[in-house]
């Protein structure tokens, strides 16, 4: 069980510290005291099951949800905290898009970095496009997108502002498999520049040659966190016994 | 304050481009306040009550329906493909986000009035020749305030499984004040009366401006962080 119990003094702050978070929805309890830190150029990857709280998690990660007890800190910072100056450097992936259906794909990238301030907003949304491999498709609508695009293109927005941590919920989802393998190349090439990735899945297979840690979420609770194994098959099986399936 | 002021303009220039290019509530608030408009027209009886003194009554429920219509699309936009999760994860002031919104539905109640205002003479035969500056002043003034209120309350009301009904049962009460002040100064405008006759009335739209327009910026990052 990884703990967090602070930082040693005089040593920089964890890229990302969770210290006893716990999340209900009414009676209901989908998180139990997790905790967890990362530092720069690791990459956790949290599998569980369906309704284990994987996503529930990375929103109070990312600060879009309040937790019933527990803090996360980014970078020593607060994340819900001072107008979001520790939100800035997070990058998340959700299931949905976050894109405007009714703006272009470069629409609604220039708006998303307007917001975070860059500098010649629409020439770093046509990079970020060009780097995802949609540059013909910058005038489209994100509604006549195929899904594969369209997790392209909410994958760019993500990295548009150039985040320190990058929250990913099921990247791997809809991409072919060259789209994939280059996200993957992607983010080993973001951790070795020392960013911090928190990958949720329940597709091990697909973030095995990413992470540097693996833990798994049950029922809320954080049964098991371990540098990644040498073998996904060796792991397959205890995770199997650690689920029930 | 300039950035701010900044995020604030990106936040209404991304509203106002998705509405042009939609077009869809802008659209239906027209044609809603037009519908509106002739089914007053063919309702009211010429010979039981004069013009004047129904017409600022129906004036002011037709911009009240036409922009709770077009309130509802304030953040019925952020709730697909989840973008409000965008807003709240970049560095933007919770302030600048009420003010882009803000000035966003302004300008879209503002072209629904401004589309209903020659419809309402056309149907109502009223003469506005003289009255017209007056009867921006007020429609400028009351729709500020209501606009503040409903902007908070369609950030509440998306939440809600019913938000297209919740908004118009939260907000309706909240109109009551400036609509009653609107009337009054619409009705002394259209009968010629002297300025100092809608003073009372024109302090009381302000008022309600300046509190509500304060308080909603205040209250709007309770309401949207969760």
């Amino acid at each position: 069980m990884p703990s967090c119990d602070g930082t040693p003094s005089g040593a920089a702050p964890p890229l990302l510290a969770a210290r006893g978070l716990s999340r209900s929805f009414g009676r209901r309890r989908v998180l139990h005291d997790i905790h967890l830190t990362l530092e720069p150029g690791e990459a956790l990857a949290v599998a569980g099951p369906n309704g284990a709280g994987k996503s529930t998690l990375l929103r109070l990660l990312a600060g879009l949800m309040r937790p019933s007890a527990g803090e996360v800190q980014v970078m020593g910072r607060p994340v819900r905290g001072e107008e979001g100056k520790a939100r800035r450097v997070i990058g998340l992936l959700s299931h949905q898009s976050l894109l405007y259906d009714d703006l272009t794909l470069l629409e609604n990238l220039t708006f998303a970095a307007r917001l975070y301030g860059i500098a010649r907003p629409r020439e770093a949304a046509m990079a970020a496009l060009e780097q995802a491999g949609l540059a013909a498709r910058a005038e489209e609508l994100p509604r006549r997108l195929s899904r594969g695009l369209l997790q392209r293109a909410a994958i760019a927005r993500t990295r548009l502002h150039s985040p320190r941590l990058l929250l990913l919920d099921e990247p791997f989802t809809a991409l072919d498999a060259a789209s994939a393998e280059r996200l993957r190349s992607e983010l080993r090439d973001s951790l070795e520049a020392g960013l911090g990735v928190v990958l949720v899945t329940h597709h091990l297979a697909e973030v095995w040659g990413v992470a540097t840690r693996i833990a798994v979420l049950v029922e809320g609770r954080w049964v098991w966190e371990e540098p990644r194994p040498g073998e996904l098959d060796e792991f397959v099986s205890r995770y199997r016994g650690l689920v029930g399936a | 304050m300039p950035e701010t002021f900044r995020l604030a303009l990106a936040v209404a220039g991304k509203d106002i481009r998705a509405e042009l290019r939609s077009r869809t509530a802008l659209l239906s608030a027209i044609v809603f306040a037009a519908l509106v408009l002739v089914v007053f027209n063919f309702a009211r009886d010429p010979t039981a009550l004069a013009v004047v003194d129904l017409a600022p009554s129906v004036l002011w429920v037709t911009f009240a329906l036409a922009a709770m219509l077009a309130l509802n699309r304030a953040f019925t936009i952020e709730r697909e493909n989840a973008a409000i999760d965008g807003l709240l994860l970049a560095p933007l002031p919770r302030g600048a986000l009420f003010a882009g919104k803000l000035l966003a539905n302004l300008a879209f109640v503002c072209t629904v009035e401004a589309i209903t205002l020659p419809l309402f003479v056309l149907f109502f035969n009223v003469d506005l020749s003289g009255s017209w500056p007056g009867i921006v002043g007020v429609t400028l003034l009351a729709t500020i305030g209501f606009v503040a209120v409903g902007t908070i309350f369609s950030a509440m009301a998306v939440r809600t499984r019913f938000a297209e009904l919740m908004l118009p049962v939260l907000l309706l009460p909240f109109m009551v004040p400036p609509l009653i002040g609107a009337v009054q100064v619409t009705s002394r405008l259209l009968a010629g009366r002297p300025l100092s006759e809608m003073l009372g009335w024109l302090r009381l739209l302000a008022l309600y401006d300046v509190v509500f327009v304060t308080l909603c910026a205040m209250a709007f990052s309770a309401v949207v962080d969760e």
